[in-house]
C-alpha cells in the first residue's frame, strides 16, 4: 500500500493545527484518504508539538514513526522530532537555516532549507506562514486550485475577499516551493486517489462521540472541561440550540455526574464526557446509578495517570478505573471504540443499552482518538433507531418490580398516574427504605446476578481479522485496532490474526471460543500492567505469557513499527 | 378548612406503606412534613407533578413520607438532580429537601453554584444547628461554643465561624431568600408556598429544633431568638436584605430578598427557545442531524 507521511512541527500556538486541517481537508476532496495525529504538550502557547498527516491509497488510522516530509517551523522542532526517531536517512526536511543547523548530526541525506518565513512576509505577513506550509505539501499531490479556493473562501470568507486572496497567494507560492523539491528530488508519493472518498467525513474523535451521541438521542450534557474529553462537551454545546440540547458546564464532576442521573430519572438520556481524574470524582455517583437502577452514559477519554499524569497525552490505564469504580456491587457496560465509525456507533448504541438495562455504559476512548482525524464513509443514521424504555406509569406503579430477567419497567414523574420513587437507600419494589434484609437479598439478586446474565447475553461479540485459521492470535482493545491491523498486514503471514474487542466488560462468551483455537496469544496494550490481560484472565481464565504482552505507557500511541516489531519477535 | 383538610390527605402516604417514620418523637420533622402537605394541598398541584429530591440524613427521607415522586440520592447532592430534573420537565414541581450538614457541608459547592444558575426549583432546609444521624457533632450551621462529642468543652466547643446561608444566598443574588421557624407553622406554611409558586431558584432555611441531640437552639430558645421582619422591609432591596441576614441576637425571619427579574435556567437554555416540550417527550431531527453530518464532508 502506498502511503506517504508528513510531519508539521512548530510551538503551541504557531498554527500548525491550520497547516494539518487545511491539508487534510483539500486533500480529502481531492480524493486521498487521508489520517492526522496530533501530539501536544499541555500548554497553550509556546513548547514543541507536532501533527503527522498521512496520505495514503488505503485508509489508515495509526500513527507511523516513518516520516517523508517533515516540516519544522520553529528551533528545536527538529530535535524534537529526531529524539522521538521520527526523522530517518530518507527524510526529507523542509525548513529554516538556523532550524537545519541545530539538526546537523542526523541522519537525513535531504536537509532542504528554505526560508518559509520569509516567503510568508513577503506574501503579507508572518501569519500566512501556515498556508505557504500548506502550498509547500500539497504540491506533491494533485489538488486542484479550485478546491483550495473554495476552501480558503470557508475557512476565511467571513474576514472579506482580500483574506482569502492573500492566503491564495500565500498557498500558491508554497505550492512553488514545493514543485521545485519535488522536481529537484524526484519524490514521487504514488498514492492514488479515489472519487468516493471526496464524499466522506472528515471527523475528529470528539466529532464522532458528539455526532454518536446525537443520533443516541441525548438530550442533556452535565459536564467539566478535562483534556482530552472536552471535545465533546464543546461539540454539543455548539450544537445545543440546533438540536434542543440542555447543557451545563458544571462546578465539578460530582454535580455533573448527579446532574445527569437526575436527568435521566426525568426523561432525559444524559451524558457525561471525562478523563481519568475528573471520573475519580464521579465514582459515588456512579454508585448512585447502580443502586437506583438508573441509565447513564459516562464517556472517558484516556490520558496518562496517576494524578494529573500526563494531560495531553494517550493511554490505556482507566480499565480498572471504569471496571471497579464505586462501592458497592452492580453491573455495568463498558464499550471501547476502535475509531471514529465505532466511536458513532457505539456511542448511539450506549444510549439505548443504558435506557435497556438500566446500568452505567462507559464509552472508553482515549486522547489518540480524540485528537486523531480521519475520513470515513458517511455514517448511516438509520442502521439504530433511538428505543425508548420509559413506560406510562400506573397508579399502581412500582418502580423496582421484581421481574425475571432483572429489569424493571421504568416509569418517570409526570408520565401516567403513578409516582416514581428513586432511592439510594436499598428499598422495597416501590423505592422505598428498607431494612428487611430478605428483601436485600433478592434485590441485590435482581440488580446483579439477573441482569448481568442478561446484559452478558447481549454483549458485543469480538471481532477477528485475518486468516480464520491461524496459528497466532494477536489481541487489542479499543483504538490499537488500526495499529495492530496494519502491522499485521504488513507482515504477509497467513498464520496471524487479530481480535479486537469494541466491548470489554462483560466479555461476550464468544471470546473464549477464539482463544482456544490460537497455538499462542499476544497482545498489546497502553498501560504498564496489562489490564485487559488480567482481565482476560480472570473472566476467561487464560493467562498471557509477559513476554507476549507489548506494553506502552510513555503517553505516545503505538507506531506501526514498533507493533510490526514486536509481533516479528513473537510469532 | 374542610376542603384544605381533604387535600393535604393525597399526599399522605402511611396509610398506603408498612413501615413507621424514622425521626425521634418530637422531632421538628414531623411538623415540617405536616405543613409541607398542607402547602402542597393549598398550591392544587397534583402528587404526579411534585418531585422531592433529597440527599441524606434524617431529613432526607422526606421523599419516604410524602406522597410524591422522590428522589432520594446522595449526601450533599440533592441539588444537581434536583436542578437537573426540572429542566428535564420544567412542567414538574421540584424541590429539594434535606438537612443542614448536607446542604451546606457536603453540598455547600453545589449550594453556590446552583444558586448562580437560578434553576426553577425549591430548597428547604431542617436547619437544627447540629448533625443527627451521625449522632450529634458540630454542623456548618452549629454556634460557636457548642459542645458535642467531636467538638468536646476541653477544645472550647466549636470554633468555626456559623454558616451563614442566607447572607452568602443574598450576596449571590438568589432569587428568593427566606427562613422560617416550624414553631410558627401558618407563617412558614406562607413562607414556603410563596418559595414554590416564586419562578426560579427559591431558598427556605426552616430553623427545626432537634430533640435528641441540641440542648441548646431549643423549641423555647429559637421562639427566644427569632422575630419576623416587618412591613418597612423591602425584600427587592438587596443591601437591606443582605444587612438583615448578618442579624442573629435574634434572628430574623420571612422573606428577607427576592429578585424576580432574573431569568430561570430553564428560560437561558437553548433546550427550551422554541420547543416547550419536556425531554423525554421529544425525538431526534433526523433531517437536521444529516444536514449536520453533511458539513462534514
Amino acid at each position: 500500500m502506498k502511503d506517504f507521511s508528513i510531519v508539521v512541527s512548530g510551538a503551541a500556538g504557531q498554527g500548525i493545527e491550520t497547516v494539518a486541517n487545511l491539508l487534510a481537508s483539500i486533500l480529502k476532496r481531492s480524493g486521498y484518504n487521508v489520517f492526522v495525529t496530533r501530539e501536544f504538550m499541555s500548554r497553550i502557547r509556546g513548547g514543541i508539538n507536532s501533527v503527522q498527516l498521512r496520505v495514503s491509497s488505503k485508509r489508515v488510522a495509526a500513527y507511523t514513526r516513518r516520516t517523508d516530509i517533515a516540516i519544522p517551523l520553529k528551533e528545536g522542532a527538529l530535535r524534537h522530532l529526531v529524539k522521538y526517531s521520527r526523522i530517518d536517512k530518507n527524510t526529507v526536511v523542509i525548513g529554516e537555516k538556523s532550524i537545519l543547523d541545530e539538526g546537523s548530526d542526523i541522519k537525513s541525506d535531504h536537509l532542504i532549507e528554505v526560508s518559509l518565513s520569509e516567503k510568508a512576509k513577503e506574501m503579507g505577513g508572518i501569519i500566512l506562514l501556515n498556508t505557504v506550509s500548506a502550498g509547500v505539501v500539497a504540491a506533491f499531490f494533485e489538488v486542484t486550485e479550485k478546491i483550495v479556493e473554495e476552501h480558503l473562501s470557508e475557512l476565511f470568507g467571513s474576514k472579506g475577499k482580500e483574506i482569502v486572496e492573500k492566503n491564495l497567494n500565500a498557498y500558491r507560492a508554497g505550492h512553488k516551493i514545493g514543485e521545485d523539491i519535488k522536481t529537484r528530488l524526484s519524490i514521487e508519493p504514488g498514492v492514488t486517489i479515489s472519487d468516493e472518498v471526496k464524499e466522506h467525513l472528515l471527523l475528529t474523535g470528539a466529532d464522532a462521540i458528539g455526532l454518536g451521541a446525537i443520533a443516541g438521542g441525548c438530550n442533556f450534557m452535565a459536564s467539566y472541561p478535562m483534556s482530552p474529553s472536552t471535545g465533546v462537551l464543546t461539540f454539543l454545546s455548539q450544537h445545543a440550540k440546533e438540536f434542543g440540547l440542555v447543557i451545563d458546564q458544571t462546578e465539578d464532576e460530582i454535580s455533573a455526574m448527579n446532574k445527569s442521573i437526575g436527568a435521566w430519572y426525568a426523561g432525559a438520556r444524559a451524558m457525561v464526557t471525562t478523563s481519568g481524574g475528573g471520573f475519580a470524582l464521579m465514582t459515588e455517583g456512579v454508585s448512585l446509578a447502580g443502586m437506583h437502577e438508573s441509565p447513564m452514559v459516562i464517556h472517558l477519554a484516556q490520558r496518562p495517570a496517576p494524578a494529573t499524569g500526563l494531560p495531553t497525552r494517550t493511554g490505556q490505564e482507566d480499565l480498572n478505573h471504569v471496571l471497579y469504580a464505586s462501592h458497592g456491587e452492580f453491573p455495568r457496560i463498558i464499550l471501547t471504540p476502535s475509531g471514529l465509525e465505532d466511536g458513532f456507533y457505539l456511542t448511539q448504541k450506549a444510549f439505548n443499552l443504558a435506557d435497556k438495562f438500566q446500568v452505567p455504559v462507559f464509552i472508553l476512548t482515549d486522547q489518540f482518538l480524540m485528537d486523531s482525524s480521519y475520513n470515513i464513509p458517511p455514517v448511516d443514521l438509520t442502521k439504530e433507531k433511538v428505543e425508548k424504555r420509559i413506560v406510562k406509569t400506573q397508579k399502581d406503579y412500582k418502580r423496582y418490580t421484581l421481574t425475571e430477567n432483572g429489569i424493571s419497567p421504568r416509569g418517570i414523574p409526570g408520565f401516567g398516574e403513578g409516582l416514581v420513587i428513586a432511592d439510594s437507600d436499598e428499598h422495597d419494589e416501590n423505592g422505598h427504605i428498607t431494612e428487611d434484609l430478605h428483601l436485600r437479598v433478592k434485590m441485590v439478586n435482581k440488580r446483579i446476578r439477573k441482569k448481568l446474565d442478561t446484559i452478558k447475553a447481549a454483549a458485543i461479540a469480538p471481532e477477528l481479522f485475518g486468516p480464520r485459521d491461524y496459528r497466532v492470535l494477536v489481541l487489542a482493545w479499543g483504538t490499537n485496532k488500526h495499529v495492530l491491523m496494519e502491522a499485521i498486514e504488513s507482515l504477509k503471514r497467513d498464520d496471524v490474526a487479530m481480535l479486537h474487542f469494541n466491548q470489554v466488560y462483560p466479555i461476550s462468551d464468544t471470546a473464549s471460543s477464539y482463544l482456544e483455537k490460537a497455538d499462542e496469544i499476544a497482545i498489546i496494550e497502553n498501560n504498564a500492567t496489562g489490564q485487559f490481560a488480567n482481565l482476560i484472565l480472570r473472566d476467561i481464565g487464560y493467562r498471557i505469557d509477559e513476554s507476549k504482552k507489548l506494553l506502552k505507557y510513555n503517553g505516545l500511541p503505538f507506531a506501526v513499527e514498533e507493533v510490526r516489531a514486536f509481533l516479528e519477535e513473537v510469532v | 378548612m374542610g376542603d384544605d383538610a381533604m387535600n393535604k390527605e393525597v399526599f399522605e402516604i402511611m396509610n398506603d406503606v408498612d413501615y413507621d417514620i424514622a425521626w425521634c418523637p418530637g422531632c421538628g420533622n414531623y411538623r415540617i412534613r405536616e405543613v409541607l402537605k398542607q402547602v402542597l394541598a393549598d398550591l392544587k398541584v397534583r402528587p404526579q407533578e411534585v418531585v422531592i429530591a433529597s440527599g441524606i440524613g434524617q431529613a432526607a427521607k422526606m421523599p419516604h413520607y410524602v406522597r410524591v415522586n422522590g428522589f432520594n440520592g446522595l449526601h450533599g447532592r440533592s441539588l444537581s438532580p434536583a436542578m437537573a430534573i426540572a429542566s428535564a420537565n420544567p412542567f414538574l414541581t421540584v424541590i429539594a429537601e434535606s438537612g443542614d450538614g448536607c446542604m451546606y457541608g457536603e453540598g455547600g459547592n453545589h449550594f453556590v453554584h446552583t444558586i448562580l444558575r437560578n434553576p426553577n426549583i425549591t430548597m428547604f432546609i431542617h436547619n437544627n444547628m447540629v448533625y443527627g444521624l451521625t449522632k450529634g457533632q458540630a454542623s456548618p450551621t452549629s454556634q460557636c461554643g457548642f459542645v458535642t462529642p467531636t467538638q468536646p468543652a476541653d477544645r472550647q466547643g466549636v470554633t468555626n465561624t456559623p454558616f451563614n446561608p442566607l447572607a452568602l444566598a443574598v450576596s449571590l443574588d438568589a432569587s428568593f431568600v427566606a427562613r422560617a421557624f416550624i414553631g410558627d407553622e401558618k407563617k412558614t406554611a406562607e413562607i414556603m408556598k410563596q418559595a414554590i409558586r416564586h419562578k426560579g431558584f427559591a431558598l427556605v432555611d426552616i430553623f427545626q429544633p432537634c430533640v435528641t441531640y441540641n440542648r441548646v437552639n431549643t423549641f423555647r430558645w429559637f421562639k427566644d431568638n427569632t422575630y419576623y421582619l416587618d412591613e418597612s422591609h423591602d425584600p427587592q432591596n438587596r443591601i437591606q436584605a443582605f444587612q438583615k441576614t448578618l442579624e442573629a441576637d435574634p434572628y430574623p425571619l420571612g422573606v428577607f430578598y427576592t429578585n424576580p427579574r432574573k431569568p430561570t435556567f430553564e428560560e437561558a437554555s437553548e433546550a427550551y427557545l422554541d420547543n416547550k416540550k419536556p425531554l423525554f417527550d421529544r425525538d431526534v431531527d433526523i433531517e437536521k442531524l444529516s444536514n449536520l453530518v453533511k458539513t462534514f464532508s
